[in-house]
């Protein structure tokens, strides 16, 4: 165990520069002046030209890098936006909760709809059940997560009214900025269409990856083995097929996870919600390299930290993987 | 002496390796721990062992799919063990191999016709019609019909599948085939038809097999010598007749005695020399004799400590076995295979 | 009466290619403590006919008629809570690969525990003291620890010893072995039918042993069924059925056997390949590989009839006594001399 936290330990430092240089890299290769863009249309040239100097863009790129790894270690910082100064970490501080609460919430509902349906529809292939549960993956699959996300925001929010259309609350009551809702409940109210758009594609997906492994789980000779003893076919379905049938839907939760941090994007730029997706976005067009980076410190953290938790999680489940 | 294939002291360690970043090797398995043999022209070495004795990886060593650890192999009197890949090459086109699955060992995407004639297209013989006329003539030398060229492997039975990895294995006439398995897989009504196959097929185009299979029933009837293997090592070698009728190893005894025999009265009335426990991990084999912690006959402190070299029996030129404490005579039931062996002298005399 | 009656079981299964006739009405019966050896190669239905007679195959693509009955009572179609008490309990059932027959994330003794558990009111503590005991009458070494095992940490040995143990648990009247050492080796092979000669002998138990290898049959069985193409085809006790074999099938078994006491330079092959059953033969299954043929075997189906032996030995097969008797007589004849000119 100790040696796989240490490999684990080294590639996550590993990754962490790859990620990072690529990023400045990529910003370094592509045409910008970000300075120019943080000023505004109404600056001189020399202002600009000063500007320039303070966020050490006239350093090569290196130096800047060397910079950017320095203020991580020497300060625990993340930089400052080239736009508007604010603080990276800040920045990430606001909006990671909101890309967390719309990619959780999401995993809930998908895994609590794709579950039964995936189960059911191994059960009974062909069935009714099983052809309308086909139906829903074709559509979850073709369907944009904005076209999905405007639909339910203008049927559902606008004309019947039943959820805000856009906007998000803190989970914490009373956090935030002073007047904006809080509290749980406003929290899933305002997250309750994000929700059921972010998870359509991940929920069509996995009803098609669990109906396939628990049908080929069925077809295993342990299954066989477990009727024969006389066992009814609940408790073969429960103690025989689904554990064994998870273990491929763990390590694809945890990949996608990570993913999602990332794809949630769409949605959030559809309801409006200020995550990590959409801040990438828009510092992505204003240049701004310090909150891109930033965000892709976060992204890296987060895919390492959800690979990990899987590893962890499926050897737990299969006794034969042992971590070492 | 017509020796085809010598092979000398082959050995083949796996690595176990372990560490952070840099994989260090911690042990080995040795697959493969000193096997030695000599094959003539035109006859067939059968290879027995159970699982984990090392013999579908000597077969792959000696074909160069793998790399020997150490040893040397000698065919047609070149010393192939650590040739390059090209001049290997050279040599793949006297040296051809059968596998054991006729479902898995055929491309399933290709067709008959391509499959069969790929060693010719490989070593660049003949034009594509006189491949086309070659590959149809095996195909009717192995009992296939010839207009089935177009076909794919799907559409066959086991048994001809196999039939088809024989006639891609000898398209280009080698000299030597190794057979890895090649019934086991099959039904036994299919399984003589193969058998019997090899065998005409041996006789008509003077080829040298090495025939590996865990059957005895099987290994006795297609060889003229036979090689026991136990985890890497071989225990008894020497020719069929010799070895079925008057085993030496305990182990060749256990095997012989474990064979079931299709005859009720003869099976019944014997009584079998069964094992005790199971074979033991190549990668932890037990010190000295690797099969004394199962053996009837096990003696403290000889067989645990010096290890048993094959040693030739006394009055044979072939017959070689690695045991201090050999049978002393065949058949042998349960009882007297444990009564406490007395020490034979090699050298002594008969 | 017999333990176990079966008559005129016939199994189709409905696959996408079209109706699989795999069995085709199988007559047979067996009596407690016997062994009743089951012969066949791929195809012949030996399988599928005892997973019919357990329940075991899909409700949804099978269509089965005929009946099985178990100490009296029909059990042909019974679903599985009507089938407690008997599958598992009465009658127990194992495997041929023991590598994917146990559940690879719980542990045997949990594995056993529910074989006891499925069937007898008793407690935890109570089962997995059963689950040890039995651990320790296969000869798994240091029971008590390695009951907490799984299936991984076990050999292939081992691991069909414990389903052995898991089948008979609950002191099964009759226990079914579907190729039970097919994928095993040779010793191992040799320990396992000892340990179930043993195991039978101590606990009274019915045995049918599924397999295409003739010699376990000739060492095992007091009677013995060959299968074809989904039918019986020969049907005797077993010094009868070695001694004097009836139809041309088994002869072509017995005769393409390679064996240790014979020279015989080649093997007597059957020509062919099984049939398949999605479109069988007409008339006799045999017929395409039959070296006897004549007009009558593709068009009639042979009935099961006695021969000379007496009504204990039944067989399918048109030719008359006279000439299968010469014909046998001929190849025994072979078959010794071979032997005897290896002696």
């Amino acid at each position: 165990m100790l040696y796989f936290l240490i490999r684990r330990f080294f590639w996550a430092i590993f990754l962490f520069f790859c990620a990072t240089v690529i990023t400045y890299i990529i910003f370094f290769v592509i045409p910008s002046d970000p300075a120019s863009i943080a000023c505004g249309t109404h600056c001189t040239p020399q202002q600009i030209v000063h500007i320039r100097h303070s966020l050490h863009l006239d350093l090569p790129i290196y130096q800047q890098y060397w910079l950017f790894l320095w203020n991580i270690i020497r300060h625990q910082s993340l930089g400052y936006s080239y736009v508007n100064g604010v603080s990276v970490r800040w920045i990430i501080g606001q909006d990671a909760p909101v890309t967390a609460s719309l990619v959780f919430g999401g995993a809930v509902f998908w895994l609590a709809i794709s579950i039964p349906i995936g189960i059911l529809s191994a059960l009974r292939p062909r069935s009714i059940l099983d052809r309308f549960g086909m139906i829903f993956v074709l559509i979850g699959i073709s369907a944009p997560a904005v076209w999905i996300g405007l639909i339910l925001a203008y049927v559902i929010g606008f004309k019947l009214g039943w959820t805000p259309i856009a906007g998000y609350c803190n989970l914490i009551p009373g956090s935030g900025v002073a007047g904006s809702c809080s509290g749980p409940a406003q929290w899933a109210y305002h997250m309750i269409l994000p929700w059921l758009t972010f998870m359509f594609l991940f929920a069509a997906l996995y009803v098609r990856l669990i109906r396939a492994t628990v049908m080929e789980t069925m077809s295993e000779d342990y299954v066989r083995t477990a009727r024969a003893k006389g066992a009814p076919g609940q408790r073969v379905l429960v103690q025989h097929v689904l554990r064994n049938s998870m273990l491929p839907v763990v390590t694809i939760l945890g990949m996608d996870i990570g993913l999602a941090l990332g794809g949630a994007v769409f949605t959030e730029t559809v309801f409006q919600l200020r995550g990590l997706g959409s801040e990438l976005i828009l510092s992505a067009n204003r240049d701004d390299l310090p909150v891109v980076v930033g965000v892709v410190v976060f992204a890296c953290i987060a895919v390492i930290v959800f690979n990990f938790i899987v590893d962890v999680a499926y050897a737990w489940l299969d006794p034969r993987i042992r971590l070492d | 002496m017509n020796e085809l294939l010598v092979v000398e002291g082959l050995q083949k360690y796996f690595p176990v390796t372990r560490g952070l970043i840099f994989q260090k090797e911690i042990a080995q398995v040795k697959a493969v721990d000193g096997v030695s043999f000599m094959l003539e022209q035109g006859e067939t070495l059968g290879v027995v062992g159970e699982s984990g004795c090392g013999k579908s990886t000597m077969a792959r060593c000696v074909a160069r799919l793998l790399e020997p650890t150490g040893g040397k192999i000698t065919f047609d009197g070149r010393d192939i063990t650590h040739l390059n890949r090209s001049d290997m090459r050279a040599v793949r086109r006297d040296m051809m191999m059968v596998f054991q699955d006729p479902y898995a060992s055929l491309n399933a995407r290709k067709r008959v016709g391509a499959i069969v004639g790929e060693p010719l297209e490989v070593h660049g013989i003949g034009s594509d019609q006189d491949r086309k006329r070659r590959v149809q003539e095996l195909l009717e030398i192995v009992g296939l019909n010839p207009e089935h060229y177009n076909r794919f492997p799907h559409e066959f039975s086991g048994g001809q599948r196999q039939r088809i990895g024989i006639a891609r294995a000898l398209v280009i006439n080698p000299k030597l085939v190794i057979c890895d398995e090649p019934v086991s897989a099959l039904d036994v009504s299919v399984q003589a038809q193969i058998l019997n196959l090899l065998k005409d097929l041996q006789q008509d185009f003077d080829l040298t097999y090495v025939f590996i299979a865990h059957d005895l029933n099987v290994v006795r009837h297609v060889s003229d010598r036979v090689m026991v293997m136990y985890l890497g090592k071989p225990v008894e070698t020497g020719s069929k007749e010799e070895l079925y009728a008057a085993p030496k190893h305990p182990y060749s005894g256990a095997l012989l005695s474990a064979v079931p025999i299709a005859d009720p009265t003869l099976g019944r009335a014997r009584r079998q020399v069964v094992l005790t426990g199971d074979v033991p991990s190549p990668l932890n084999p037990p010190a000295a004799c690797h099969f004394h912690p199962r053996c009837p006959r096990f003696v403290d402190g000889r067989c645990n400590v010096d290890e048993p070299l094959l040693t030739p029996a006394p009055g044979s030129t072939d017959h070689a076995y690695a045991c201090h404490f050999p049978l002393e005579r065949w058949p042998m039931d349960e009882d007297d295979f444990r009564r406490s062996p007395s020490e034979s002298v090699a050298s002594t005399a008969e | 009466m017999a333990l176990l009656e079966v008559d005129d079981l016939v199994t189709r299964f409905r696959t996408d290619d079209g109706i699989v006739k795999a069995v085709s009405g199988v007559t047979f019966s067996l009596d407690r403590g016997k062994t009743l050896g089951v012969v066949g190669e791929s195809g012949s239905g030996k399988s599928v006919t005892f997973l019919t007679v357990m329940g075991l195959n899909d409700p949804r693509h099978t269509e089965t008629t005929g009946s099985v009955r178990f100490d009296g009572n029909e059990i042909l179609g019974l679903s599985t809570s009507q089938m407690r008490g008997i599958r598992g309990r009465r009658i127990g059932m194992i495997f041929q690969d023991p590598m994917t027959s146990l559940n690879p994330v719980k542990t045997i003794g949990w594995q056993l525990q529910e074989a006891v558990l499925l069937h007898n009111d008793v407690t935890k503590e109570e089962a997995r003291k059963r689950a040890i005991d039995i651990l320790k009458e296969v000869e798994i070494p240091r029971a008590d620890t390695r009951v907490d095992d799984y299936p991984h940490q076990f050999s292939g040995g081992m691991r069909q010893r414990v389903m052995i143990a898991m089948a008979l648990i609950n002191n099964p009247e009759v226990l079914i072995a579907d190729e039970p050492t097919t994928a095993l080796d040779v010793t191992t092979q040799a320990q396992i039918l000892r340990l179930m000669t043993k195991l039978q002998k101590e606990h009274e138990m019915a045995i049918v042993m599924i397999t295409h290898d003739l010699g376990v049959v000739a060492e095992l069985a007091d009677d013995v069924l060959v299968m074809y193409g989904g039918r019986i085809v020969e049907k005797s006790e077993v010094h009868d059925l070695f001694e004097k074999p009836e139809m041309p099938y088994t002869w072509g078994l017995l005769g393409s056997l390679p064996r240790l006491n014979t020279t015989a330079e080649r093997l007597e092959q059957i020509p062919g390949q099984p049939p398949s059953l999605l479109r069988p033969p007409r008339g006799c299954a045999f017929n395409p590989r039959c070296p006897y043929v004549f007009d009558r075997c593709r068009e009639e189906l042979p009935d099961l009839r006695a021969g000379a032996v007496g009504e204990g030995h039944t067989f399918r097969c048109h030719l008359a006594d006279e000439d299968r008797a010469r014909i046998w007589d001929a190849k025994k004849a072979a078959l010794e001399a071979a032997e005897g000119s290896a002696a």
